[in-house]
């Protein structure tokens, strides 16, 4: 009986990557089956419970309608055949018609599950993408420091494959197989019970064959994988670097380690390819050897008019029970093949669902911040009170837990830090006894090689990363009461690895604040000296992005994203510089733009090049996570320490 | 392409596998007779099974044992055949795409972009794979299968066999229909459920942009609305594709059920002349055997149809001739470092209407250093690349030597003229390992020597395991100055005639900086030095420095000439001078 056949069909390019087959060490943890089964069940309850009742139907029909073949045969055609057409006719038209009921049934519970099923699936596919994408969301920075891009990604797009090539095809064919297996014996034990356990012993026998079999397969899978993995990684570095390659002449050695690899893939997945094919032709004429060792068997026991031993009692074998017998038995082995080609999809698909259930289960970013930002108007007395319209004006919500009363602090730029220490992981510390504060406009520039802690420390400000104590303050308040989307709300910050999102450079603009109109974007674009440039792209602002804004030079890409954090218009900003090599004309236009959006407000900049600090307010110049040296430009210089080195090009800052 | 060419071009790489690729499919026409004798023979067996003696039984069951043991070697055969075929294929595949890349020019690169090549050479291929034994199995067994099955019906009651050839045009017409609905959809789908995907990947890269502007659930209610359209279309699609199975179903049951009313009635009519018991149930067999090789074939095209767009896609690198090719003969000693630009124009696509270069005429000669500064666009790069060969100019003419560089052998060329590029690529490896790119040969002293010269003796000598300090794919581990500095080494070690740095020292401090400038014309002065830079301190000691503006020289001179000039040289150098020295 054909099983729903769904081939999953791919898709063009999906990027590099395989379906992670699970290796011999990596078991998968027990229950997750049962989870997901309980997670199916949650979304889709009433769905599932039709699907297994249609499927047990399906199944018992399919295999109800052998048991009518046999009737036919020996109530019907055998005594036919000696008695004439008219003494069987009216059997034969009720075997015949409940034989189509049987039939028609089957099909039409089939035709339901099959249906419902693809529902089922896609639904699911879209909780799990949705919950996962959802908690993603929320989870901590420190999550995406320590999970590769590429295994998230694959969690989306490998994992998630062969959990739909599971709900959908293999768990329900597990299903129908079982089902059909078990009934199958029941009627073969219903007919004799010695002819079945002769069955019994071939397939204690298949099972042995695709158990060995399976292993050596599995075992070669994960050479295979391994060997893939080693020549994807070969292949990537190597095409990443062929202009060097070609620079070097070195061709011909990149040929020839290539070679070696690609020979050892070819040998590893000839190996486990070869182990996989083999399964279906021994499973299969296992399959016919047993019918003909039945036959055989079931022949001596006609002969010798043998006493036959089932369900029903004891009576004499006839040839319809053997025919059916043999019928019987062959469904049998292709059901158990069938079965086995699944069981290793069913192993991949919960390896898939783990990974997927461990990104759900990741916690989430804690946030116990209660402080919130509010629009305000201020009182004649010079209080304030809160106000449901935009007033400009900008307040800190504060509740006081011990007398319950309610302050409100306007907004204004005010960051101290004091002694704080901090590690990314609790063995390595980064940041030690870092003391700072900057008055609201004030600006501050860090000044100090790649990890000496610039960007932790403004990591710690907007919380991308907690520390325990109140060590933070922000206009008087201790950051951790702050709730995290109201502090970042009033933090700006310009990254020195430029994300622009695929969509129109209208769009990229706008996300620094979702209510801006098309004027107030154009008018963040003119502060940020990105107008010029944008109106001479193709379609102006209308202008679509895509790969992270492939299309567009470092330096204009720098300049959108300047003026995205300008429309946000925060009082706070954070600015990363960029390193790359922008020549000095665009420089001076980023430059000139950052400028701009520091005018009025408290600002921390991370200078990777010294000309651009010279008018801050106080430089922190930081070394291994400590500040060594503070003050004006004026100060550092007199004082002749690292930061005149620095300045004077006697060290290196980057 | 046409299907004919795709065959052409990828079938080229079969090779030494044509001998299994034919003999997968040889051996499944072996396993399909004997499996398609099988059920006929049983029917004769079934039908002495009632008779008085054994012998007829068991000599059909020896038989049968013959019979399934014939079609159980086949089936090994061409299972492992099959096997090798396809994995070599992959094999010589990916081989042949590696091999023809290293043959691309850089034009040909960008042409086709690192990250596409990358994509064509692993998911392309192994999908190209998949099709490949597809084909010379499934391919082969399905539809022998439907013949031989509906030859044995044939040959066991004609009348009967009209029920299958009835039945077979219905259930193929059902088939096309499903197919021809549901490809296209799919096709369109795959390409949201891209979109999709690169999104999330887009998020995952941006989160610090997401979380700092607090869009979190700005993304969520994004995803969800794409998420939801993936869904809908593809439960509309597969819930099409779901109809196969249960119209299968239905056909199946129906030839049975025919079979049986029919088949029933002849056998007791004519006693068992004209059909038997046996074969009504052989004939049940074939049936089921005729119906599921439908079901193949319409997933081979289905997988067939899907693969085509990679197929096309590695055709297309395997097509692509290289754009740039060593001439036959070519000169192998160059014979010095001088360099001449003869009213050189240069375009990136013979197509684009823009020069990247215009009319450029310089003399270096050999032995001399040049600066060559400008802003971002202004071709500093694409004029460089030119003396190695690494682009062909589109007119006027580049010498190197005294020769025409189209006359000399490329790697004679190559290994003559070094570049430090300005993207520096280490390889995964020790430093001693990326050193030896420069010279494979090199002796610890002359290793030592070029990393002395460019200062990266100071850093390599403070770690642990100096010179077997193994580096991360892309050499995550070391600073981009440190970086710098061992590909200026590397290309030291070639001890080149010529030597290019493209903006090779910007994360290397001032006095490094100085410090290697000084080294480069103290110790290799017979080599001819050009130097891109931003910085006005690397190349105002150069012998002549050459100012580009838009793919033209603007203004060219030594440093003093330059600053007399008040021009565009004039400009960079007050801007960059001036905040230091007020």
């Amino acid at each position: 009986m054909p099983g729903p056949m769904r081939q999953p069909i791919r898709g063009g390019n999906r990027g590099p990557g395989h379906p992670r087959v699970p290796g011999k060490g990596e078991k998968v943890k027990k229950g997750t089956f049962g989870r997901l089964l309980r997670y199916l069940f949650s979304i889709y309850k009433g769905r599932l419970t039709f699907v297994a009742v249609a499927i047990i139907v399906s199944s018992v029909t399919g295999a109800a309608a052998t048991m009518f073949v046999q009737r036919l045969i020996d109530t019907c055609i055998t005594p036919g055949i000696q008695n004439g057409f008219g003494s069987v006719a009216g059997r034969m038209a009720r075997i015949l018609v409940t034989m189509a009921v049987i039939y028609a049934v089957s099909v039409i519970s089939a035709f339901i599950y099959t249906q419902i099923l693809a529902v089922v699936t896609q639904g699911t596919l879209k909780k799990v993408r949705d919950d996962m994408f959802s908690r993603m969301q929320d989870l901590p920075i420190r999550y995406f420091d320590t999970h590769p891009r590429g295994t998230v990604m694959s969690t989306y797009t490998n994992d998630t494959d062969t959990l739909r090539q599971m709900i959908g095809q293999s768990i329900p064919q597990l299903f129908t197989g079982a089902l059909t297996i078990l009934s199958i014996v029941l009627i073969m034990l219903y007919y004799s019970i010695w002819m079945t356990l002769a069955v019994f012993a071939a397939i204690v026998l298949m099972t042995a064959v695709t158990r060995k079999i399976g292993g050596a397969s599995a075992y070669f899978m994960t050479r295979q994988q391994n060997a893939l993995a080693a020549e994807e990684g070969y292949i990537e570095e190597m095409i990443q670097g062929q202009k060097v390659v070609k620079v070097f002449c070195h061709e011909e050695e990149s040929r020839n380690e290539f070679s070696k690899l690609n020979r050892q893939l070819f040998e590893d997945s000839a190996e486990a390819n070869r182990a996989a094919n083999v399964l279906m032709p021994i499973l299969g004429n296992m399959g016919n050897i047993l019918y003909v060792v039945l036959a055989i068997v079931g022949g001596f026991l006609i002969v010798l008019r043998a006493k036959n031993l089932s369900l029903r009692g004891i009576d004499v074998v006839t040839l319809g029970v053997i025919v059916s017998f043999l019928g019987m038995a062959r469904q049998l082995a292709q059901t158990i093949s069938q079965v086995s080609m699944q069981v290793s999809m069913v192993a991949m698909g919960l390896a898939g669902a783990e990974r997927i259930f461990e990104l759900i289960d990741e916690k989430p970013e804690e946030d116990q911040g209660y402080v919130t930002l509010v629009n305000v108007k201020k009182n004649a007395d010079g209080t304030f009170r809160e106000s449901k319209s935009q007033t400009g004006m900008w307040a800190w919500k504060h509740f006081h837990k011990a007398d319950g009363t309610t302050t409100y602090v306007p907004l204004a730029g005010d960051v101290r830090m004091e002694h704080v220490d901090f590690g990314y992981t609790p063995e390595k510390e980064v940041l030690h006894d870092v003391t700072l504060y900057a008055k609201p406009g004030q600006k501050i520039a860090f000044v100090g090689a790649t990890g000496a802690g610039k960007t932790t420390i403004t990591n710690l400000l907007n919380r991308f990363y907690d520390i325990p104590d109140g060590k933070i303050r922000y206009d008087g308040i201790n950051i951790t009461k702050i709730r995290k989307p109201d502090l970042r709300r009033s933090l700006g910050m310009v990254l020195q690895d430029v994300n622009l999102f695929t969509g129109t450079v209208m769009d990229n603009i706008r996300y620094g604040r979702l209510d801006a109109t098309d004027e107030e974007c154009i008018a963040a674009a003119k502060l940020a000296n990105a107008d010029s440039f944008i109106r001479r792209l193709p379609d102006g602002y209308q202008t679509v992005l895509t790969g992270n804004g492939s299309q567009l030079s470092q330096g204009q890409r720098q300049l959108i994203s300047i003026a995205r954090a300008a429309v946000a218009d925060p009082p706070v900003m954070i600015l990363d510089e960029a390193t790359s090599s922008i020549d000095t004309r665009t420089e001076a236009l980023v430059q000139r733009g950052m400028d701009n959006l520091m005018k009025g407000r408290t600002v921390f900049v991370i200078a990777h090049r010294l000309s651009t600090v010279r008018d801050s307010d106080a430089i922190m110049v930081l070394d291994h996570g400590r500040i060594i040296e503070r003050g004006s430009h004026e100060d550092l210089i007199a004082q002749r320490g690292t930061y005149y080195q620095l300045y004077t090009g006697a060290f290196e800052l980057e | 392409m046409k299907l004919q060419d795709l065959f052409r071009t990828l079938g080229a790489s079969v090779r030494e596998y044509k001998r299994d690729s034919i003999l997968a499919p040889v051996f499944i026409t072996g396993e399909v007779v004997f499996e398609c004798l099988i059920p006929f023979i049983m029917a004769k067996m079934i039908d002495h099974l009632g008779g008085t003696g054994m012998g007829p039984v068991i000599r059909y069951g020896l038989l049968l044992l013959i019979l399934a043991a014939c079609s159980l070697i086949c089936g090994v055969l061409s299972a492992r055949f099959a096997a090798t075929a396809s994995t070599g294929f992959a094999k010589n595949l990916r081989q042949d795409i590696y091999f023809r890349i290293q043959d691309f020019a850089f034009q040909d690169i960008d042409q086709f972009s690192v990250s596409s090549l990358i994509t064509r050479m692993t998911t392309d291929v192994t999908n190209v794979q998949n099709a490949f034994q597809m084909m010379i199995r499934i391919a082969f067994r399905a539809p022998l299968m439907l013949i031989f099955s509906v030859v044995m019906c044939l040959a066991i009651s004609p009348r009967m066999s009209l029920i299958f050839l009835a039945a077979i045009p219905a259930i193929g017409i059902i088939i096309f229909l499903i197919m021809r609905r549901v490809i296209p959809f799919f096709r369109r789908i795959f390409k949201k459920y891209d979109r999709m995907n690169n999104s999330v990947e887009e998020n995952v890269s941006g989160i610090r942009v997401v979380k700092a502007f607090v869009r979190e659930e700005y993304e969520k209610e994004k995803f969800w609305k794409a998420s939801e359209e993936v869904r809908s279309d593809f439960t509309a699609a597969e819930k099409i594709m779901a109809l196969l199975s249960p119209v299968m179903m239905f056909f199946i049951y129906l030839v049975m059920l025919l079979i049986c009313v029919i088949g029933s009635q002849i056998i007791i009519r004519t006693k068992g002349a004209l059909l038997t018991t046996g074969e009504l149930s052989s004939l049940m067999n074939y049936g089921v055997q005729i119906l599921a090789s439908m079901m193949m074939v319409s997933m081979v095209f289905v997988m067939i149809t899907m693969a085509q767009e990679s197929a096309n896609r590695i055709a297309e690198v395997l097509q692509h001739e290289s754009s740039l090719t060593s001439p036959a003969n070519g000169r192998t000693d160059v014979p010095d470092g001088s360099i001449v630009f003869d009213h050189v124009s240069f375009r990136y696509r013979r197509d684009s209407h823009s020069n990247a270069l215009s009319d450029i005429s310089v003399h270096i000669p050999s032995g001399s250093t040049v600066g060559i500064i400008g802003g971002t666009g202004s071709s500093k790069s694409t004029m460089i690349q030119l003396i190695p060969r690494l682009y062909d100019v589109s007119e006027g003419s580049v010498t190197v030597g005294g020769h025409d560089v189209r006359e000399y052998d490329l790697d004679s060329l190559r290994n003559a003229v070094a570049v430090v590029l300005q993207k520096n690529v280490v390889f995964s490896g020790t430093i001693r390992d990326n050193l030896r790119w420069g010279d494979a040969g090199a002796s610890d002293e002359e290793i030592q020597r070029a990393c002395h010269l460019a200062c990266a003796d100071e850093f390599i000598d403070q770690l642990p395991d100096g010179y077997d300090t193994r580096i991360t794919q892309g050499g995550t581990n070391i600073s981009g100055g440190q970086k710098q500095r061992l590909c200026i080494a590397r290309a030291l070690l070639k001890k080149p005639k010529v030597l290019i740095f493209d903006d090779s020292t910007s994360a290397v401090d001032t006095k490094t900086d100085a410090a290697i400038r000084r080294a480069m014309a103290e110790e290799i002065p017979d080599t001819t030095k050009i130097i891109i830079a931003q910085r006005i301190s690397s190349v105002q000691d150069a012998d002549q420095i050459l100012v580009l503006d838009d793919g033209r020289i603007a203004e060219s001179g030594t440093h003093e000439e330059l600053l007399e000039k008040h021009g565009i040289y004039r400009e960079i150098y007050d801007s960059q001078v001036k905040g230091k020295e007020e």
